[in-house]
């Protein structure tokens, strides 16, 4: 075989490859897939051996078996990976019954546990399991005993459920860990370890939302501006294929003839925009009130901070004081966002954009309530931090006391004295444990408050409206306060602080990623179990935005912001001086220049040493600063290369239809080029000329530029059903037999009110 | 992973993943699914492909399909003979095609298809009423009807030949914020 035959062969492969790879996104019957799978392969396979003649055929042939071998452990791989996802049936099930949007709410969900699944992973596997295996037990050392005023009540259940006593002293927190360089057999580098867990884990969470935002932005809906096809959306998208369940089926007809309808009125109504002023005054009136609650509430937690921070030098204190911050908090999470709703009534938006500016409100309050939640801890860290130089200083003279005592007791200065009793040895304040042990109260407190809302809110409520409805005067079903509906948008909001706070609290108590972990599958059950039995489909869906990328960007803008106390605690706050794994150091990450000076050979030091020089730092970010204008550019001028293609369709259009009319074309460039051509009534009558009219090319093919381009051959392939048996050429068949007539109006009886939810 | 199944061979099993967005188990459970329809009339070996054929009365009694108002025409659009009868390939390539993965264009195309009715390759506006109809159940009047596909025609039609070819109606709904997540069934 020629050179030439070999290459156009090994194209031919290649082709038929690539076939293979993409044959499911082709829209063509099965059977002729079936048939064109079969044959691609058949000639790959005969082929390829016949490629590897002549010099490195056994290096082709190791590579393709090699390849094939691959395609195949990934495909096993997927296989595992799809069987392994849980709760298939138990979304399908809320899908069938609610639709897409509220399951969208459960499939976040689930991502999150994998996630956390993931961190959990990582923290248990490389920071607990070995401390816990080859590190010191309890009671041996200072950190990990409970001190000896704290015993008597060590164990007390009260105790326990404010993480004090035992819990305080285990491997939840950061206490615990003891700066042991490297511990065990395996000479395991734990401070190093939980170093990079930490930063690890914020790792992780960045590349795994980011991944996730790409892969759905390839889906996301385009840039359709509002208005735009209101009546085909409507039309074409408004059904939702999940639904499986009659009732749910029958709200979502007397919802879309309801949104017909509006839209109709809309239409033939020509929208007086009355009074503009009177609803510009509204709309910041209501942002006004709304700044004033925010700032209320932000000032209401630092104050409360600030209470607690007494109370803590206090003992007597009554159960509510002792939580009041994480009730507080937990509570303002619940009635603000009502408030605002109500508030927003006065502003009368359309009820996307309504839906947006909550969702905003919302964010902006969990968001102060957060950051003055943080700001005021570390009020509380440097007060302690300012206590430890004190308790240093008061150790060192119990220590030298206690061996004065024992020298004195055993009349002999030269024995040397048993280590002191470590539960008696004077502890420092322990600032990380204390600031994990309030992000673990509010963790805490925050499920208790959701699941009691769920139970209250949603439960409760359900039963007093379907047991109370037999004896009430007015139909509690159909009116007030009737079943509760899914709040998606409060629920998602939820989730994604939660989880700011797990990757805030992660560091300073490595145990709160087991307790999300546990949360979150008991949250998915209970709250599976409540939307079935105690909730009632939506009547109108609005979406946030057009994918789910909003709910991810969220994610990623927490993320962020969870990142910067953490990083700013391992660059710049010192170390408490007796507990935790990097106590006796100045800063936290001066572990990883002991590691590099101590573990790493000399040159790797040099090598770090270079790296870090401002001199080649700031190059860098020069470089990328520029790559972000490059890129800005580029994608700037694609939006404009869009704009014209689209402006040129639009024109092509206006002119087909002014052409079918028979009117002057109202584009000004054609009606300007027409002007410039010669006058005919001016010019000598010319001889006629046979009418050549070319023939009309059919329809279809006057595809517009853009549309053909997507790697389907419209005139071959989208010919998928068999030609209409009963057509002679393009002839329309006669209207087929009706089916059975329009049916009785949706849910007979009940009108707007709903039924009792699905059981 | 147990190979005790009979139904398939490995190679069968081997294409349909090559062909659909399936995995190995979710096959399987889509031939129990297909026999579970008609019991008596599909047979749990098919390893040599039988070519069986399930009705279209009994397909659109799964509970994926029995609310959906277009059942009938999805289900049509899928079957070689255009009456609605599926076999197993037709049939998986039904619920490949409208699964989550299934990407958009591939979606596009189907939509078209299905709201087609009388199957030019346009949608004009008989189709639009007819689908209008389902969709509201007959709830809007006559004028309302006419008004509503007046103006999706219009909204829509670029080459303003008063109906909806393929280019039109792609242009249309790939702008649609809604049409993935609602053109979906998972099974």
């Amino acid at each position: 075989m020629s050179e030439g035959e070999m290459a156009q062969l090994m194209e031919e492969v290649e082709e038929k490859k690539k076939l293979i790879a993409i044959i499911r996104n082709k829209p063509w019957r099965m059977k002729r897939r079936l048939v064109l799978l079969r044959e691609a392969q058949q000639f790959v396979d005969k082929f390829e051996g016949a490629l590897g003649k002549g010099k490195g055929r056994k290096w082709y042939a190791y590579k393709v078996m090699m390849t094939k071998k691959w395609i195949k452990f990934q495909r096993d791989f997927e296989n595992f990976r799809t069987a392994c996802i849980p709760w298939e049936r138990k979304i399908k099930e809320v899908e069938s019954h609610f639709g897409s949007s509220v399951a969208s709410y459960f499939i976040f969900l689930r991502w999150m546990y994998g996630m956390n699944l993931v961190l959990f992973g990582f923290t248990f596997g490389l920071v607990v399991i070995p401390e816990v295996l080859m590190g010191l037990p309890y009671g041996s050392i200072p950190r990990k005993t409970v001190p000896r005023p704290e015993q008597p009540t060590a164990q007390d259940y009260s105790v326990l459920m404010d993480f004090n006593g035992y819990c305080k002293y285990s491997v939840l927190f950061y206490g615990y860990y003891n700066d042991q360089r490297t511990i065990g057999l395996l000479k395991f580098r734990l401070p190093l370890s939980y170093l990079m867990v930490g930063i690890g884990t914020f790792g992780y969470s960045l590349m795994v939302v980011i991944r996730t935002m790409a892969k759905n932005a390839d889906v996301g809906g385009g840039d359709g501006e509002e208005g735009e096809f209101t009546f085909a959306w409507k039309m074409f998208t408004s059904w939702d294929y999940l639904i499986g369940n009659a009732e749910t089926a029958d709200n979502k007809y007397a919802s879309i003839t309801t949104s017909f309808k509006e839209s109709i009125v809309d239409e033939q109504e020509n929208q007086k925009d009355e009074n503009i002023h009177l609803r510009r005054f509204l709309r910041v009136l209501a942002n006004f009130l709304i700044t004033c609650s925010l700032g209320g509430s932000g000032y209401l937690i630092y104050f409360v901070v600030k209470r607690s921070q007494e109370f803590a030098t206090r003992d007597d204190l009554s159960w509510y004081e002792k939580n009041e911050l994480e009730i507080i908090m937990s509570l303002l999470g619940l009635v603000c966002p009502p408030l605002f709703e109500t508030i927003a009534e006065l502003e009368d938006y359309h009820p996307r954009i309504a839906l947006k500016w909550q969702l905003g409100r919302i964010f902006a309050l969990f968001l102060g309530n957060l950051y003055t939640f943080l700001f005021a801890l570390f009020d509380e860290v440097n007060t302690k931090l300012l206590e430890e130089e004190g308790i240093k200083n008061a150790s060192i003279w119990a220590l030298k006391e206690y061996y004065a005592n024992y020298s004195m007791m055993m009349n002999d200065s030269e024995a040397t004295p048993p280590p002191m009793d470590p539960s008696d040895v004077i502890r420092g304040p322990c600032w990380e444990t204390a600031v994990g042990i309030e992000f673990v109260k509010l963790t805490v407190s925050d499920i208790q408050v959701t699941y009691l809302t769920i139970l209250i809110g949603d439960f409760a409520r359900a039963v007093i409206v379907r047991f109370l409805n037999y004896c009430w005067c007015w139909d509690l079903e159909a009116g007030f306060p009737s079943y509760g509906e899914f709040d998606i948008s409060g629920n998602v909001l939820g989730l994604v602080f939660n989880q700011g706070m797990i990757w805030m609290g992660a560091f300073f108590a490595p145990g709160l990623v087991g307790i999300n972990v546990l949360r979150l599958l008991s949250s998915m059950y209970y709250q599976c179990w409540a939307v079935m039995a105690t909730n009632v489909p939506h009547e109108r869906v609005f979406k946030a935005s057009k994918s789910n990328n909003f709910y991810m960007g969220l994610l990623l803008l927490i993320l962020f912001l969870s990142l910067l106390p953490v990083v700013y605690t391992i660059m710049t706050l010192p170390p408490s001086f007796d507990c935790g794994p990097f106590s006796g150091k100045t800063k936290m990450f001066d572990v990883i220049m002991e590691t590099i000076d101590l573990d790493l050979p000399a040159f790797m030091g040099t090598l770090f040493s270079y790296a870090a020089n401002p001199g080649l730092i700031i190059p860098a970010v020069l470089l990328m600063v520029l790559a972000i204008y490059y890129l800005n550019s580029v994608s700037e001028a694609y939006q404009n290369s869009n704009m014209e293609l689209k402006k040129k369709m639009q024109m092509a259009r206006d002119e087909e239809k002014n052409r079918r009319n028979n009117t002057d074309s109202t584009n000004q460039v054609m009606k300007d080029l027409e002007d410039l051509l010669p006058n005919r009534s001016l010019a000598p009558p010319a001889p006629p000329e046979p009418e050549k009219k070319p023939e009309p090319e059919a329809k279809p093919t006057k595809t517009k530029p853009g549309a053909a381009g997507k790697g389907v051959n419209l005139q071959k392939d989208v010919a998928l059903a068999t030609p209409n048996p009963n057509a002679r050429g393009p002839v329309r068949q006669p209207p087929g037999p009706r089916g059975p007539g329009p049916g009785p109006g949706p849910g007979q009886g009940r009108g707007r009110g709903r039924g009792p939810p699905p059981r | 992973m147990g190979n005790k199944q009979t139904t398939f061979t490995d190679e069968q099993l081997e294409a349909y993943q090559d062909c659909t967005f399936f995995t190995r188990k979710e096959v399987l459970s889509l031939h129990s699914r297909f026999r579970e329809l008609a019991p008596h009339l599909v047979p749990l070996d098919y390893t040599n492909n039988p070519d069986i054929r399930v009705p279209l009365t009994l397909i659109v009694t799964m509970p994926e399909l029995k609310e959906n108002p277009f059942r009938d025409r999805i289900v049509e659009t899928f079957s070689e003979d255009g009456q609605g009868n599926l076999s197993f390939n037709d049939f998986v390539d039904m619920f490949s095609a409208l699964c989550e993965t299934s990407p958009r264009e591939l979606k596009n195309i189907y939509a078209f298809k299905i709201y087609d009715y009388n199957r030019d390759n346009f949608i004009c506006k008989e189709d639009l009423t007819k689908t209008l109809n389902k969709l509201t159940k007959g709830e809007l009047t006559p004028e309302e009807v006419t008004l509503v596909c007046d103006k999706a025609i219009e909204e829509a039609d670029l080459d303003g030949d008063s109906k909806l070819s393929f280019a039109d109606f792609e242009n249309m709904i790939s702008k649609a914020p809604d049409f993935l997540s609602n053109f979906h069934i998972r099974i």
